[in-house]
């Protein structure tokens, strides 16, 4: 497939501490792409520099095959939903939708924002302020106001982190529907894992300015490449050098056949998380782990010496 | 565009800072015409040699003194009086006092001084001044301890009352304390309006209280004089001292 | 509470004495008629207020509506881009404020004198032109309208920057990024989006502009040279030269009247208070 948005070695140096460090990352056309990673690994600079409001310090960002590093923000196909959305005070929902339009002269304004106004659900908001809005109906002008530009790639600055959680949940299937119905690229930034895996096509992690692993997510989140990516990615038990998800993690009474992954302990707590129980294991070797059980299945108490077992297909290695 | 404005900025600076340098500069030019001559300290000299000028400027410092000190306690107490309850009565005067353009000022305190004198045997004098001088910089000091007050906040003073305290002692051992840096940063404020006024003091001032901005007042309508460049930039540098001075106050 | 009432007392009393009196003696005075030797005396007449419609003193009104209105517009011409070049400092923020209000610190007087320096025919610049040959009469600089308008603009600038400042530094920054995101050059980006949303700001500093430009004094007094005659040096003239003291306080109240409104216009705006 190829690739609507390509990073050639792209590196960005602020005065005093490098934030990307020459990372290479090709984005395929029509895809739903992620930048996974904690806050201050460099993906928010990595799409401030695709955006046009950083320059790289050296690399190149290619849109559509073209470099497009000397071109300004309002020269670039790109456009980006920022975390506060920015969306402008003054102007009614209509009219942040509209901006865009009236900068780039489009003839059928009224006809876009029509149909945009109705793929985002907002019909009948037109007229109100930002002020006047709720916190999921500005997140929704404010894709509004970049998809009605029909842009290359559609750039997401952590859109969904000022929604309450409920609201994120239900605005996450929405974002994947839309783009899923324009088509666009849509490229979102997030240091949720949660997120990226449920939305995206593909994913990349990153750390410390580095690209760590990029995949589908089952690819990602089954088959980390590194230990980091395994443990942003979610909880891991680590005994020995061997890593293995809570939810891959089995405990009983009593050992099992010596053939299975077994290591012994002594139960310290547990969790009660609603849905399941999070059973703590203190290892005879001394780790720490933790094994979610069904809440029916969890009569472990402390102090009880059980078996933690686990199958050896589940088991994260590194090479 | 940033480059733009970045251009821009320094005309926009030039601008602002640039005649008063250069009147500085001039002020150690051994020329009296504004043709660079050599060094000299000579306008400096003559400053300090003429009784006028001094008699004028001890006048100003004493006017200053006195207003500042009365309007400071005055201004002080009002704002905190009315940082527990508003008036708008008061805030309303208060906002009046401040935009009331000064030669209406003037000439208000000018007739109720006269008016007043019909029955007092007063005249003009420095006393009439360092009233006039109060009445306008209590505005500038309520505004600046306001503006502290607001971002003391009212928990400190909760705080003291539920350890115990009475309204007094609260005031007193809490939140005066906690204004120190607004009370000095309004003095310094009342302090320089007042040894800045020309407009006021020329209506109120009697034969005996000349002040120093009405005689470099009267060298500037006379004609050129570098006196009033060496003038302009000791007051300049008396001001500066003074504010670095209380920036470090504050700090510490 | 009882402290309170302690605490404003003297505040009470100054606005009685100080503040209040003189201005019920000036608006007694203004409906009162000059005396023989310049005192004031009855009936009482709305005369004075009359005089202020006499052509003459009409056109001093208008003169000093014109200026100050000029002086604010230039005022917020030049203010506005450095506004927004303080804003958009990533260093030294402080410091380029803390250089606009430098000006509150030195004398008004000081500064307006440091203008006659630098204009009148033997100032620096006429000095400056000559010596470099470009003019042989020095040009007319000082004593004129345009004098009279460049101090105005120069004592008054920094009440321009600051509130347009402080409505520009509460914007969020990316509002910037999103209108240049969206297809927006620098400049339309700053007329359709920054401007609109500096509007409390641009009010305030007008406003802040205008009333004291409207009342000035020493300016026009020292700029102009006695040949631009403004509403306050009408107003102070009254009070000295003419000696018809009801007449100069029939222009006064107006005056004060105008401020009030202009005041008022202001705070009705203005969210947040100053005491």
């Amino acid at each position: 497939m190829d690739p609507i948005l390509e990073l050639r070695s792209v590196l960005k140096e602020f005065p005093g501490h490098r934030a990307v460090s020459g990372i290479s990352l090709s984005v395929p056309r029509g895809s739903f792409f992620s930048l996974l990673g904690p806050s201050g690994c460099g993906k928010t600079t990595t799409l401030r520099l695709i955006a046009g409001f950083e320059q790289p310090t050296s690399g190149d960002i290619l849109l559509n095959g073209e470099a497009v590093n000397d071109r300004k923000p309002y020269e670039r196909n790109v456009s980006t939903v920022f975390q506060s959305y920015a969306l402008f005070p003054h102007l009614t929902a209509r009219g942040n939708i509209e901006f865009g339009l009236r900068q780039h002269r489009v003839a059928d304004i009224d006809k876009r924002v029509k149909d945009v106004l109705a793929l985002v659900s907002l019909t009948g908001k037109e007229t109100r302020r930002p002020a006047q809005l709720s916190g999921g109906e500005r997140q929704r002008v404010a894709l509004a106001r970049s998809l009605v530009l029909q842009p290359d790639v559609l750039l997401l600055d952590e859109p969904l982190a000022a929604l309450d959680p409920k609201l994120r949940k239900q605005m996450r299937l929405e974002l994947k529907a839309v783009q899923r119905r324009v088509g666009i690229t849509f490229l979102l930034v997030t240091h949720d894992q949660e997120e990226a895996l449920s939305m995206s096509d593909q994913l990349a992690v990153m750390n410390e300015g580095r690209i760590e692993q990029v995949g589908s997510p089952q690819d990602v989140y089954l088959r980390p490449r590194t230990p980091f990516v395994a443990g942003f990615l979610g909880a891991v038990n680590w005994i020995g050098p061997i890593g293995v998800r809570p939810e891959a993690t089995r405990i009983a009474h009593r050992g099992g056949p010596g053939s299975q992954r077994q290591a012994p302990g002594l139960v310290t707590g547990s969790v009660f998380l609603g849905d399941c129980v999070e059973v703590l294991v203190r290892l005879d070797s001394g780790e720490d782990v933790v094994a979610q059980v069904p809440r029916s299945a969890a009569n472990f108490k402390p102090d009880d010496a059980v078996h933690i077992c686990w199958d050896a297909a589940e088991e994260l290695s590194f090479s | 565009m940033k480059r733009w404005l970045a251009v821009y900025a320094v005309a926009f600076y030039a601008f602002l800072h640039l005649p008063l340098l250069t009147l500085a500069a001039f002020s150690f030019n051994a020329s009296r015409f504004t043709v660079w001559d050599h060094f000299s300290f000579v306008w400096y000299r003559a400053v300090f040699h003429d009784p006028q000028i001094l008699e004028a400027t001890w006048n100003s410092v004493v006017i200053a003194v006195w207003a500042t000190a009365i309007s400071t306690v005055v201004g002080t107490l009002c704002a905190y009086g009315l940082w527990k309850r508003g008036s708008r009565l008061l805030t309303g005067g208060l906002y009046l006092s401040l935009v009331t353009p000064e030669i209406v000022t003037g000439i208000a305190l000018l007739a109720l001084f006269q008016w007043a004198f019909r029955w007092l045997h007063w005249q003009l004098g420095i006393y009439t001044v360092i009233l006039a001088h109060v009445a306008f910089s209590i505005s500038y000091v309520v505004i600046v301890v306001s503006a502290r007050l607001r971002t003391i906040g009212p928990t400190l003073e909760e705080a003291a009352m539920d350890l115990g305290a009475n309204e007094w002692q609260a005031f007193l051992r809490v939140t005066l304390p906690a204004l120190v840096p607004g009370i000095i940063a309004a003095a310094l404020l009342a302090l320089t309006v007042s040894f800045d006024d020309y407009v006021i003091t020329s209506m109120v001032a009697g034969v005996d209280s000349e002040t120093l901005p009405m005689v470099v007042y009267a060298m500037a309508r006379r004609g050129a004089s570098p006196v009033i460049n060496a003038i302009s930039a000791l007051v300049t540098l008396f001001f500066g001292i003074l504010i670095l001075i209380s920036e470090k106050v504050r700090e510490a | 509470m009882k402290l309170r009432r302690w605490f404003l007392f003297p505040a009470w009393l100054w606005m009685a004495l100080l503040f209040f009196a003189p201005f019920v003696i000036v608006l007694a005075y203004s409906f009162l008629t000059r005396g023989p030797y310049g005192g004031v005396w009855g009936p009482w007449t709305l005369e004075n207020y009359q005089r202020l419609f006499d052509p003459l003193y009409l056109t001093i009104l208008m003169r000093s509506f014109a200026m100050a209105a000029a002086a604010t517009a230039l005022c917020l011409l030049f203010a506005f881009p450095a506004a927004l070049f303080i804003v958009r400092a990533t260093r030294h923020r402080n410091l380029y404020l803390q250089l606009v209000m430098l000006p509150f610190w030195t004398s008004f007087l000081v500064r307006t004198y440091a203008w006659m320096f630098l204009l009148r025919d033997t100032g620096l610049i006429n000095t400056a032109l000559e010596a470099a040959g470009i003019i042989h009469d020095p040009l007319p600089l000082l004593y004129n309208n345009g004098a009279v308008l460049l101090g105005l603009v120069y004592g008054y600038l920094p009440f321009m920057v600051l509130p347009i400042y402080a409505t520009l530094e509460r914007l969020d920054p990316s509002l910037m990024e999103a209108a240049a995101d969206l297809g927006a050059r620098p400049m339309a980006a700053i007329l359709r989006v920054i401007v609109p949303l500096a509007k409390p700001g641009i009010l305030a500093g007008s406003v802040l502009v205008f009333i004291p430009c409207l009342g000035a004094y020493l300016t026009p007094d020292l700029l102009g040279g006695g040949r631009t005659v403004l509403v306050g040096n009408l107003v102070q003239n009254q009070f000295t030269g003419a000696r018809d003291w009801p007449f100069g306080s029939a222009v006064s109240i107006t005056l004060m009247a105008l401020v009030t409104v202009l005041l008022w216009v202001l705070l009705r705006r203005e969210s947040e208070p100053l005491v």
